[in-house]
């Protein structure tokens, strides 16, 4: 269980993670992309972190759909209208609650892949986000389903998340700029699968109480 | 007059596009919506919301994209406008801004104009 307060404080290790690896998913992007992942999301969740006080008193939902509005705004490239879309979606998931389980973090992020799915009009295997986040909600559904803990299926989440965004590495990407560079961009790991990737490891981090 | 908008990544492309479209249809109402607030590439929500809101009319107003987050983002800022006439188009942006302002000029509605747009997608260049 988590509370809104405690979303409040997910989120600020979210944009302090995209801070701390804004260089490294910069330079996922420079072979395959246009070199502004790191630095897009970056500067998309500082504006992120800097609304995030005055969204104290919000329900979950609410809390959502402001992050994604305020992406949508900032990032500046198709991880603006991407990530928007998805915290945007997962926000609608839960309207009102103050408090979400684990039965609503999976329908959140149930919501927020089928958003990016329509917004980028992608699915699994285009090496794109979504081969980390379709994998890592299965792993999820799949330890909540078998009884584990909340923390038991956010491992899970995690680490089918980071399998998923090294599964990109052999694949040809069809969608966005990396489209355009074809077979020349296998053997590198999706940028989207990536920072994914890293959000949902300070999600696990912060619901557990690790530093 | 149907108003048109010009989004690209970049800032000096987008108003490029408009400085060669005035060569023709010197009269269309037609903005830029290029790159981000501090100038730098990108596609940005709030210049797209603006570069709409500047030559909207009861006409409609259709949205000329170059690629990636200038459609994705474009859609949202559509999807956030839910009550105006605005339609993206799926054209070349320079052919289709060129023949989109001919059109607007003239009178032509949204409907007659994406339909000119379409064959401009399908006319070759030699």
């Amino acid at each position: 269980m988590a509370d809104n307060g405690k979303i409040l404080e997910i989120i600020r290790a979210v944009s302090q993670t995209i801070e701390a690896h804004k260089d490294y998913l910069t330079e996922l992007d420079q072979p395959i992309g246009d070199s502004d992942h790191g630095i897009n999301m970056a500067r998309g969740f500082e504006a992120v972190d800097a609304k995030l006080a005055s969204m104290a008193d919000k329900d979950v939902g609410t809390i959502f759909k402001n992050v994604g509005m305020t992406l949508v705004s900032t990032v500046g490239g198709a991880s603006g209208p991407l990530y928007g879309t998805a915290f945007m979606r997962a926000g609608m998931a839960v309207p009102g609650k103050m408090t979400i389980d684990m039965n609503d973090f999976l329908k959140m992020l149930e919501a927020a892949i089928e958003g990016v799915k329509a917004r980028g009009h992608a699915d699994v295997g285009a090496a794109t986000m979504l081969d980390a986040m379709v994998p890592s909600l299965d792993a999820a559904k799949t330890a909540a389903g078998e009884g584990k803990s909340s923390g038991e299926a956010l491992d899970a989440c995690v680490d089918a998340s980071w399998k998923g965004a090294e599964s990109t590495k052999p694949m040809v990407a069809t969608k966005g700029r990396a489209s355009y560079v074809g077979e020349r961009g296998i053997g590198h790991q999706d940028p989207g699968a990536t920072s994914y990737s890293y959000i949902m490891e300070a999600v696990r981090d912060t619901f557990k109480g690790k530093d | 007059m149907v108003g048109i908008v010009i989004v690209s990544h970049s800032e000096n492309l987008a108003k490029s596009v408009i400085e060669l479209t005035a060569m023709m249809a010197p009269d269309a109402e037609i903005a830029p919506a290029g790159g981000l607030e501090d100038g730098s590439m990108g596609t940005s929500f709030e210049r797209i919301t603006n570069a709409i809101e500047s030559v909207y009319s009861e006409d409609g107003v259709l949205v000329l994209m170059d690629m990636g987050s200038a459609v994705m983002t474009t859609e949202m800022v559509i999807e956030n406008m839910p009550d105006k006439k605005i339609e993206m188009v799926d054209c070349p942006l320079v052919e289709g801004a060129v023949a989109a302002t001919n059109d607007a000029v003239l009178g032509l509605s949204m409907e007659e104009i994406k339909d000119d747009l379409a064959a401009a997608s399908r006319t070759p260049k030699f």
